[in-house]
């Protein structure tokens, strides 16, 4: 009877810790509504393809980052014909905001926290000075 | 030729999954229909099988032991190796369950020149099997962050640990690299050793391609193919809070991974992967070594009709008396 007990009481908890999601979701009444994301106001198109911007963003800054730093090359020209300066601030943070983009989406997915921001500064932190 | 048919079957359910993340009704059934089944098959098999065990009878008491057992008090007994009460059990599964002790003294035996038999050391497995089951699970853990919001602290502090290496953007897992390197390993050992290879079944190779072809696509989407994650937890917290939801745009890749860990969620409960549940009721491991000092009575024991000594006696008192012969009673 005792081995039952332990048995059960085992089997019991593993049941409740394999549907943890779904009762904190209930708990914290999650939905499954994203946040909103912050738009830029006055633009229409971003750097890239809306789609590849979504998925791919990393993978761009990354490109920016080496193309920048190792090669000397600052400019980027988009798949519009638009002509960018490789900035992370300078440019992305010109158009979108980090608290109420970037972060926002960031917490949503559980991305790791970038760790860029150790050295790249959110220019909404710094009014009037040059990114 | 063992392992081509579960690569086959692996290779096929990975193509239909593909084929089936691009069309709307398919995408229905890939991505709600079937992780609801399949968790469900999961759970109640799990349950159903852990309950027959813990209703099926323990005919002997049968701890594997390699320690001295406790006897005198002057002899120094080994509590971990052949336990004797609670607190050795319990540490001696806590033990086996987190750092598979039992797979550290894993040792290979090789017929040498001579012919001479020789047993070593073989703590590859053990490596391998702990990197793998340790990666699997920080892997699991860390999909959290899909399935509830807002994500826990320590999903994120984990991911912060396990991405410290900082190469590229989307940060290199050091767990992902771990885990295919383990399963590979794995994969290879039952390739290359002979009689190994002998031995494995179909179903042992199909649970390591079911795994590699889940961690493989997981990796893919992550650093290769990307997919839109928000739409992905869009997907999940629906599942899990009962409002399945499909968002329009995620790739088939991602239907690829969901349709293989649906599989190996329904598959689980009736496979060897139930070694999970199994090995906490594994008598061997589970008992404390003291039946000399408590009995152990077997379930089965058929109730034996038994005529014993004082019975019998009493029966020939009178005979036993007259013949001169002594009665234990007198
Ligand atoms: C010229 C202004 C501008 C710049 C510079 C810019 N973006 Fe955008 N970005 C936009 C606009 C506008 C959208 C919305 C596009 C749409 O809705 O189709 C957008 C969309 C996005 C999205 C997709 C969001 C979503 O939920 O659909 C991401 C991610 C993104 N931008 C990241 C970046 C990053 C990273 C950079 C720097 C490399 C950057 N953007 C630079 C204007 C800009
Ligand atoms: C250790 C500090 C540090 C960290 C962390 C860091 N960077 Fe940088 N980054 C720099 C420095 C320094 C430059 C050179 C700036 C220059 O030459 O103007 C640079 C340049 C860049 C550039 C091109 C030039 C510019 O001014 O934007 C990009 C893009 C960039 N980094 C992206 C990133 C991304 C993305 C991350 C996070 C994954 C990151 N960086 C993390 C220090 C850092
Ligand atoms: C629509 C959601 C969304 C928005 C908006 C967004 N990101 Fe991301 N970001 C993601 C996702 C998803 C990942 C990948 C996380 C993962 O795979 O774990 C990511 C990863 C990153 C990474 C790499 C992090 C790592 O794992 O090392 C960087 C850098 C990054 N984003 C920068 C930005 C910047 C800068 C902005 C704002 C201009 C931005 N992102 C806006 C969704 C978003
Ligand atoms: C047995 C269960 C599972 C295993 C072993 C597994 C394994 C993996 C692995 C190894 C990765 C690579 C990235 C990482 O390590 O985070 C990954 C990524 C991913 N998995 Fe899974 N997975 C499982 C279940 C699921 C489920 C149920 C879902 C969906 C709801 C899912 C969705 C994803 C997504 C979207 C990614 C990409 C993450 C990113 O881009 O950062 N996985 N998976």
């Amino acid at each position: 009877m005792r081995e039952k007990l332990w048995i059960y009481g085992g089997l019991l908890l593993f049941l409740v810790g394999v549907t943890f999601p779904v009762w904190r979701d209930a708990i914290t009444h999650a939905t499954t509504q994203p946040p909103a994301l912050e738009m830029p106001a006055n633009q229409k198109q971003c750097v890239a393809p809306t789609d590849y911007m979504l998925t791919s963003h990393m993978k761009l800054l990354m490109d920016w980052r080496t193309s920048a730093v190792r090669d000397n090359n600052w400019k980027y020209t988009s798949f519009n014909g638009k002509v960018y300066q490789k900035r992370f601030s300078g440019t992305c943070l010109q158009c979108h905001s980090k608290a109420k983009f970037c972060d926002r989406c960031h917490t949503y997915v559980g991305a790791r926290t970038p760790y860029c921001w150790n050295c790249h500064v959110d220019p909404a932190l710094v009014k009037g000075a040059t990114p | 030729m063992k392992p081509l048919v579960p690569l086959f079957v692996i290779l096929a359910v990975i193509g239909l999954a593909y084929g089936g993340g691009q069309l709307a009704d398919t995408r229905y059934l890939l991505g709600i229909v079937l992780p609801y089944a399949a968790i469900a098959t999961f759970l109640l098999g799990f349950s159903y099988r852990v309950i027959r065990w813990a209703h099926s009878a323990l005919p002997f008491h049968i701890p594997t032991t390699c320690g001295q057992q406790k006897t005198l008090p002057w002899i120094r007994s080994s509590w971990i190796e052949n336990p004797h009460n609670k607190r050795g059990v319990l540490t001696r599964m806590a033990l086996e369950i987190l750092l598979f002790r039992s797979l550290f003294r894993n040792s290979r035996a090789q017929i040498e020149e001579g012919p001479r038999l020789l047993y070593t050391e073989n703590k590859w497995l053990w490596l391998g099997a702990l990197a793998f089951h340790w990666s699997l699970l920080v892997i699991l853990l860390r999909h959290l962050r899909l399935f509830v919001e807002p994500v826990p602290r320590f999903v994120i502090g984990m991911d912060t640990i396990d991405g410290f290496l900082q190469i590229g953007a989307p940060q290199l897992l050091i767990t992902d690299v771990v885990v295919v390197a383990a399963l590979l390993y794995l994969l290879k050992r039952r390739f290359t050793d002979r009689r190994l290879r002998y031995i494995s079944l179909y179903t042992d190779y199909f649970a390591l391609f079911l795994l590699l072809g889940i961690v493989i696509t997981g990796i893919l989407m992550r650093y290769f193919f990307k997919v839109d994650l928000e739409g992905v937890k869009q997907l999940a917290l629906g599942l899990v809070t009962f409002s399945p939801t499909l968002p329009a745009a995620v790739g088939p890749l991602f239907f690829v991974h969901l349709t293989l860990v649906s599989l190996l969620f329904a598959y689980f409960p009736y496979s060897k992967l139930m070694h999970m549940g199994g090995i906490f009721l594994s008598p061997t491991r589970n008992l404390a070594n003291d039946s000399r000092r408590q009995r152990h009575v077997n379930p089965w024991n058929y109730p034996v009709k038994v005529h014993t000594y004082q019975e019998w006696e009493e029966e020939f008192h009178d005979k036993i008396k007259n013949s001169g012969l002594p009665l234990e009673k007198e």
